[in-house]
């Protein structure tokens, strides 16, 4: 490599020694607010560079293209809702750390080494990174013991999994003798499918499955997700998921990309299995917080068909489906946020009824987020499905993309439930009192605009992802 | 002509800000922004016709919503000399009621919804008549219709008023249906949804048959009628009127704007604007033709006997569109749509007089409690007066000129077109003649009502008035743009038209224009002098009339029993249906059977699954670990080793 190369590097080396400077801020900065801030300063720095890093350095270890500049683009956009979420909601949690912020720049400093992988042994290290961050941040409410069970759980899962996924990655390497992505392609192009290559090949794919919550590798989610912080919770939900989907995307579609009869049956049985247990079990929720994780289970079930689809087409969808899911889930989550306060928890579904006529506003954005979750139009979630089917049936699964218009019609169930609760029952008890903090609207704000516009012009976003995946 | 987005987008923003910020910020000022916007759109509007006047059209898609292969989705604008009259009539009508609505609307609970839902309905209503494809005209279509059940069932505490709101909406899925279906064929045969290669090439399609139920039918036949269906729900016509009557129970201005002046006329619109489909299916043409004939007979028979004065004008109504279809039918689109815009003035006037008289009378509907008004309330006798003159026929007044077009057209046309001038002409006489038993029953003679209600009769406010006296103008001199040559007239509204929907077909002689000309004016007089005789000097004649023929009398007091009719066949079959097969076997035993099934399916598998989600760790890693070698083994047997 030479020194001039390091332009392709820069994001991360700029979002590495920032997030180390985060941390140490920490110390003379006593307001937790401002640490927030320099946060989303820092990504704002970061994604300075981006623009000027296309290119691919250390023999292909590290790649910058379109690709993982899309997926950059998501994990900057959550991290920034992320913290707009989070500064008043830790207060509340009496749980306001400044390691926190950095914590979660460590997170997106991970997510970005795994969308740029080349190698697999640079996604194994981008892949620790954020999960290491994240144990650490599920379990941040420290006095609290749903927190901190969720932590362990998690770290003793993700590290079974890690087991899992390195034992994938020597098992390619003894057969193909590289772990670089695109050699792998070209070696495996000339090999047959034998029985301990398609073993490795389930390795990585359970390895995958499990950081993106594949049923039946899913167990963690709504434990997880249930006992995490909900600002975390929904970063979880969001940035570390399209981190998933992007190796998956990368390793299966370009590495594995000979093996594709193979592993695509696979692919699709976990597909369907997910979007089965995500909604029929969601269904059963009456946490609203637990019912999302299900949610989030089922809506990577219908983000897989993109890579099943595969092509221009299904990549292109995928992406977009990850980045509409975002702000479609961050916004709901985000009116968990607004719901809880010093002593309320309001994540029962109980909790939102009669919420229309309390608290107008806030019911009609949860609406807004509900029917964009269940895909009606005009909201974000419709065009979402809509591009996800349509790849599904340009590739020839027509089936699968009737299976996966059943499914959703069932989630509509458990996401209008919520709107009934709010708009057709009486409020019950004292009214709900919102804790809303400026940067808490702002997220809201944020998430509901891009929700509606996504919606009514989707063009923009659909031609961005298609020219980075073309 | 960039300006035109104004249009509809102006009443979008009035109602954003009502709805999010009325509650709040404009609790009795809620008039302000939907007025004000609707102001806006009028100016623009008018700012268009003269553009369009001077010969400027347009066509041009905004931006695309959806790209898929063939398929595209997009928000464009059509705006042509159809468009343009369309906008005048929708946005004219629209603030005059928002004004209107001041004064009738005041105190009420609701005010800031009843301005945010009469802002969304006027950009509905403006992006369905703008819309350059029919996927766009189908989202306003739908989005009307959405706008007419919230305000029907606006004051929705009473049973009678939320009902009302559902049978409109149930009753126009029926059409909704078949237009659906009418528009998805048009991409199945043609591959777009625009206009205008659409009706370019829907000519290609003239020798294509397809069987139904073994009857060889042409395709261009099969999509106009499939539209027509859609016309048919909208607009009220046979047989799915019966939810425009029962539409009345919304506040009155409602039913003026949209239940008179714009959206019924709707479903005129779509087959104005289809006419390139409609013209190459003789058949369609037919069926048009005589469904609005009969229609227009039909409904005014009913409304000779209703006491109820809104759903007199209701019925009256229906029966007007019921000749705007029969224009329609007989190749004369622009009859149709110069009926549509002067009936709208005079239509809109009928409602807003008898809101106004409600006003006076404490929400009184029943003409044979009133009586002797005019002196109580002179602007609105007098303006109502104008519009019952209007709509009778009158010679100089606006509907004159449009009703006698249509006729002629009707009878020069021929053939079908004969019959169907008959009914209209028989039509004619009876419109004459209840609207004047309404004029009379309310304005003259000797007032009925209660003491108490004769002590509160006033005047309505300026706000109600005036509105009332500007539409007058409209009932007056609103027909004066289609003047015929016969009358000295140039005939400009039909040349204007023209390019949009052609001229008329047919012949006919100056001696055969007089004859209808003077026909229909000849029954106009005799429906009213009639009416004369009946209601101001001999009482006691529709007294001896109703019990000499008491079978016609109750057969038409009970609207040819088509509610009892389609409640012993839909209705009761529906619920019957909904109780007992959906909600007994579907929902309980094969929903609630997955819903409750599945997890007692899970737990009577074992409560291993539950133990797990209730939180142990090694269960988590077993199920991973069988996950894993469930893949394993599944691959080991696909490939045999």
């Amino acid at each position: 490599m030479n020194f001039t190369d390091i332009h392709t590097l820069m994001p991360e080396i700029v979002m590495a020694v920032l997030a180390l400077a985060v941390l140490l801020s920490e110390l003379v900065i006593r307001r937790k607010e401002t640490v927030g801030l320099l946060a989303i300063v820092s990504v704002a720095v970061t994604a300075y560079f981006i623009p000027t890093s296309f290119g691919t350095v250390f023999n292909g270890m590290f790649i910058s293209d379109g690709y993982s500049v899309f997926f950059k683009f998501i994990f900057f956009t959550c991290l920034i809702l992320t913290v707009l979420i989070s500064s008043r909601y830790l207060e509340i949690e009496r749980s306001s750390h400044g390691e926190y912020y950095a914590l979660l720049m460590f997170a997106t400093l991970g997510m970005m080494l795994m969308a740029s992988a080349g190698d697999l042994i640079v996604l194994y290290l981008g892949l620790e990174l954020m999960a290491l961050s994240l144990y650490v941040l599920t379990g941040f409410i420290r006095h609290e013991y749903r927190s901190n069970e969720a932590s362990l759980k998690y770290f003793l899962l993700g590290a079974f999994s890690s087991a899992i996924l390195l034992y994938g990655i020597m098992m390619i390497y003894a057969q193909t003798g590289t772990t670089d992505i695109n050699t792998i392609s070209s070696v495996l192009t000339e090999k047959k499918a034998t029985v301990s290559l398609l073993l490795s090949v389930i390795f990585l794919l359970v390895a995958f499955s499990f950081k993106i919550a594949l049923a039946p590798f899913h167990m963690w989610t709504p434990d997880v997700y249930e006992g995490a912080p909900t600002s975390i919770t929904a970063f979880m939900s969001v940035g570390p998921k399209a981190a998933g989907f992007a190796v998956l995307g990368r390793v299966f579609l370009v590495g594995l990309y000979p093996l594709q009869i193979n592993w695509i049956p696979l692919l699709i049985g976990l597909s369907i299995l997910t979007m089965a247990v995500g909604n029929i079990l969601a269904i059963q929720q009456r946490s609203v917080k637990r019912m999302l994780a299900y949610s989030s289970i089922a809506h990577a079930g219908y983000a897989v068909i993109g890579i099943i689809a595969g092509g221009n087409e299904g990549v292109s969808a995928m992406m977009n489906y990850l980045l509409i899911y975002m702000f479609m889930n961050i916004g709901a989550f985000s009116i968990l946020i607004l719901m809880r306060s010093e002593d309320f928890l309001g994540e029962s579904l109980d909790d939102f009824k009669g919420l229309a006529k309390t608290h107008p506003l806030t019911a009609g954005l949860m609406l807004l987020f509900m029917f964009s979750l269940t895909g009606i139009p005009p909201t974000a979630g419709f065009i979402g499905k809509f591009y996800l089917f349509k790849a599904a049936v340009g590739a020839g699964y027509t089936w699968l993309a009737i299976v996966t218009v059943i499914f959703s019609a069932i989630s509509a169930y458990f996401y209008l439930r919520v709107v009934i609760y709010m708009y057709m029952h009486e409020p019950e008890g004292e009214a709900v009192s919102l804790s809303g903090s400026p940067s808490l609207g702002l997220a809201l704000l944020i998430s509901a605009l891009l929700v509606l516009f996504i919606g009514i012009y989707p063009s923009p976003f659909i031609s961005f992802a298609r020219i980075v995946t073309g | 002509m960039n300006y035109y987005l104004l249009i509809p987008f102006l009443p979008l923003a009035a109602f954003l800000i009502n709805i999010l910020l009325g509650r709040k910020l404009f609790r009795h000022q809620a008039h302000w922004p939907s007025t004000l916007a609707v102001l806006g759109s009028l100016v623009v509007s008018v700012l268009v016709l003269i553009d369009v006047l001077n010969g400027q059209t347009l066509n041009r898609d905004l931006y695309s919503w959806i790209i898929s292969g063939k398929f595209r989705v997009s928000v464009g604008f059509l705006i042509d000399q159809l468009t343009a009259v369309m906008l005048i009539v929708v946005t004219s009508v629209s603030f005059l009621v928002h004004v209107y609505s001041i004064g009738y609307m005041h105190d009420d609970p609701g005010y800031y919804r009843f301005y945010s839902y009469l802002s969304l309905f006027t950009f509905s209503m403006l992006m369905l008549v703008m819309s350059n494809n029919f996927l766009q005209l189908y989202f306003g279509w739908e989005a009307v219709g959405l706008c007419s059940y919230l305000l029907i069932g606006f004051w929705y505490q009473k049973k009678s008023a939320s009902d009302a709101g559902k049978k409109a909406f149930i009753v126009n899925r029926f059409g909704d249906f078949g237009f659906g279906l009418g528009v998805i064929l048009i991409f199945l045969t043609l591959g777009t949804l625009h206009y205008s290669p659409v009706f370019e090439t829907i000519g290609t399609l003239s020798e294509k048959t397809v069987s139904i139920f073994g009857l060889e039918m042409n395709i261009i036949t099969i999509i106009a009628l499939l539209l027509f269906c859609g016309a048919v729900g909208k607009s009220a016509q046979l047989p799915l009127h019966v939810w425009l009557p029962d539409a009345m129970e919304g506040p009155t201005p409602v039913s003026a704007l949209i239940h008179a002046a714009t959206m019924v006329t709707a479903g005129v619109f779509l087959v104005a604007r289809a006419n390139p489909i409609f013209s190459l299916s003789p058949t369609a043409m037919s069926v048009v033709a005589v469904v609005g004939g009969l229609t227009a007979l039909f409904a005014a028979t009913i409304a000779l006997v209703q006491n109820d004065i809104k759903r007199v004008i209701a019925y009256s109504t229906v029966s007007q569109l019921g000749y705007m279809f029969l224009a329609c039918g007989v190749g004369a689109y622009g009859a149709g749509i110069f009926h549509l815009y002067t009936h709208a003035y005079f239509k809109a006037l009928l409602f807003l007089c008898a809101g106004s008289v409600m006003h006076a009378m404490g929400g009184e509907l029943d003409c044979q409690k009133m009586g002797g008004l005019r002196k109580y309330m002179p602007v609105t006798y007098w303006t109502m007066l104008i519009a019952s003159l209007s709509i009778s026929g009158i010679p100089g007044l606006a509907g004159f000129f449009s009703k006698d077009e249509i006729l002629f057209r009707a009878y020069a046309a021929g053939g079908v077109g004969k019959f169907v001038w008959l009914l209209g002409t028989i039509a004619a006489l009876l419109t004459a003649f209840y609207s004047f038993r309404l004029i009379f029953l309310t304005f003259h003679g000797e007032f009925r009502g209660t003491e108490e209600q004769k002590h509160h009769l006033h005047e309505s406010p300026k706000a109600m008035t005036i509105p009332l006296l500007l539409l007058a103008i409209g009932a007056v001199g609103a027909g004066w743009v289609g003047i015929p040559p016969l009358l000295g007239g140039g005939e400009h509204f039909a040349e204007y038209i023209a390019p949009v929907v052609g001229h008329p077909a047919g012949e006919a002689t100056h001696a055969e224009e007089w004859m209808t000309m003077g026909l229909s004016v000849l029954v106009g007089l005799a429906g009213i002098l009639t009416a004369w005789i009946f209601y101001l000097r001999k009482r006691e004649i529709p007294v001896r009339l109703a019990e000499k023929f008491q079978p016609i009398y109750r057969v038409l007091w009970n609207k040819y029993y088509f509610d009892e009719l389609y409640d012993f066949i839909i209705v009761r079959p529906s619920l019957f249906v909904a109780r007992n097969i959906i909600m007994g076997f579907t929902d309980g035993a094969i929903i609630e059977g997955i819903v409750n099934g599945v997890p007692a399916f899970i737990g009577w598998l074992g409560s291993h699954v539950r133990k797990v989600q209730s939180g142990l760790l090694q269960h988590y890693a077993t199920f991973m670990a069988l996950g894993l070698f469930l893949l394993i083994a599944i691959v080991m047997i696909v490939t045999g080793v």
